[in-house]
């Protein structure tokens, strides 16, 4: 594969050849680190909106209708929409385009259905690295949507700018949402199906936990009894969301499907990039993640380097059998298989 | 007992091979492209489901956004002349005529004589087992694909 033809088509927009490069990265064929690296200078425009929550919780409509909503505001979206590999198979079954019908002819809108091949945070290895691409082809909004996630599945937390989590008027009681985990990451709560009973007292605990963090538990609750349901609480209920430096997260009630509290996420959305521009904490975040990155680059070329270009698992091989036996133990064989490292015997 | 080490990857491939399935036309019964997709799932292959009432120019913009190695429609209309050639179209024009089409539904074999010359696949009639699907992606990955 010619790769400066790759990047210049991914330039001029073209969709194959984006296409094909997204797989490149997917795959981590050879070339892929050269390609990452002359696109690099050409990312960090997007603004990344990651959009995580529990199965079922709406994760595709909220997506197609926030894609909805930024076509009308002629922004080009590009969306990521990571589903489960089987453990057993290794196969998946990739839906969520299924949801996203309405925009699937837009030519402003690219979608990528991706597996997550045995990672387990909530995204597959290389939805950052791909989320990357999309960036340099020049998409406006990079919305990527993990898989329907438990309490632990943060990896988009460390993707995204900007993290939805998005609930259920089911999805459980105060304690739930005191729990530490994926309700600690986002930068905005949406309750989707805001037309079930229940959702307006989700929000409030919602509200009330965030508050216990800040130290001023209550603000949100009415002092009196017979508390009745605001019926639409956007983002326009909450003014002061910005609390000097700190960022508060809103809490958004939606109907997805209707495209209900839509136009408020939007809202609250772009109101919290401006909040990380002006705050300095966008650029704060990018270098704490072009560190931690640099440093997955070089593990991963550590591990490629070991495994492939050494005899490490040879040795280890051959040491097997007084390992079962007693003789010595991984950690007596690890130690010197960096002691051959470092000396370069072993390569 | 299978255990979470037991993948089913193409032998030569350091990934699973990615299919489409989709199913165009009005027609409402998608069981056959579920079962489908549920099989090639369960082969070890990535699939992407469309879903209900796919147009030519949807299905093709997703093959091509999803960079996927095979297409596969299930048409039961009788629209077959019609949509496979039209997807086989788009997908050329789009720079993709190494993706694979083919499909099945009640297609006489006249038609799919006709179709293979028109640069669609192997296509596959009701009754036939799933295996028989598999073991014509995977022949046909084992030959085209190289990474």
């Amino acid at each position: 594969m010619n790769l400066e033809q790759l990047v210049a088509d991914l330039s001029e927009g073209r969709s194959a050849s984006l296409a094909r490069a997204i797989s490149l990265v997917e795959n981590q064929r050879p070339g892929f680190e050269r390609l990452l690296a002359a696109i690099h200078s050409s990312t960090g425009r997007a603004h990344r909106i990651g959009i995580t929550g529990p199965p079922g919780a709406g994760k595709s409509t909220i997506t197609q209708s926030l894609v909805r909503h930024y076509r009308a505001q002629g922004r080009t979206v590009a969306v990521v929409a990571v589903d489960p590999t089987s453990p057993f198979t290794g196969g998946a079954l990739l839906g969520d385009r299924i949801r996203m019908e309405s925009v699937a002819l837009d030519d402003g809108v690219f979608i990528r259905s991706m597996a997550t091949r045995g990672s387990l945070g909530g995204l597959a290895t290389s939805t950052r690295e791909v989320a990357d691409v999309l960036d340099a082809a020049g998409f406006e909004r990079i919305i990527v949507e993990t898989v329907g996630v438990g309490q632990s599945e943060l990896d988009v937390s460390r993707l995204a700018d900007t993290t939805v989590l998005v609930l259920v008027p089911e999805s459980g009681d105060g304690i739930q949402t005191l729990k530490s985990g994926i309700m600690e990451i986002a930068d905005a709560y949406a309750v989707n199906k805001a037309d079930r009973p229940g959702a307006d007292k989700l929000a409030r605990e919602i509200e009330i936990t965030l508050g216990i963090r800040r130290g001023n538990a209550f603000r949100h609750v009415p002092a009196h009894h017979g508390f009745r349901a605001r019926a639409a609480r956007g983002a326009a209920a909450h003014p002061a969301a910005s609390n000097g430096d700190a960022w508060v997260p809103p809490v958004v009630m939606t109907v997805a499907v209707k495209e209900d509290g839509i136009a408020g996420l939007a809202e609250a959305l772009d109101r919290h990039f401006a909040w990380l521009v002006s705050s300095g904490e966008l650029e704060q975040r990018r270098r704490r993640r072009t560190r931690d990155r640099t440093r997955e680059v070089v593990e991963r070329a550590a591990r490629r380097w070991i495994w492939d270009d050494t005899d490490t698992q040879q040795l280890i091989d051959a040491r097997l059998d007084d390992v079962m036996a007693g003789r010595t133990n991984p950690y007596e064989v690890a130690t010197e298989v960096l002691d051959g490292l470092r000396q370069g015997s072993t390569s | 007992m299978m255990t979470p080490e037991s993948h089913a990857q193409p032998r030569h491939l350091a990934r699973p091979v990615r299919v489409l399935v989709a199913k165009p036309g009005l027609d409402g019964h998608d069981r056959g492209a579920k079962v489908v997709a549920a099989a090639l799932r369960d082969a070890g292959m990535e699939v992407v489901y469309t879903g209900l009432h796919q147009t030519p120019e949807m299905i093709a913009r997703a093959a091509v956004q999803e960079d996927v190695d095979v297409v596969g429609l299930s048409i039961l209309s009788g629209a077959h002349m019609t949509l496979f050639p039209r997807v086989r179209d788009l997908l050329n024009e789009a720079g993709r005529p190494d993706m694979l089409l083919t499909g099945g539904g009640i297609i006489p074999e006249d038609d799919m004589a006709t179709l293979h010359a028109r640069g669609v696949g192997q296509l596959f009639g009701p009754g036939t087992p799933t295996s028989a699907l598999i073991e014509y992606i995977e022949s046909w990955a084992a030959d085209n694909l190289t990474d």
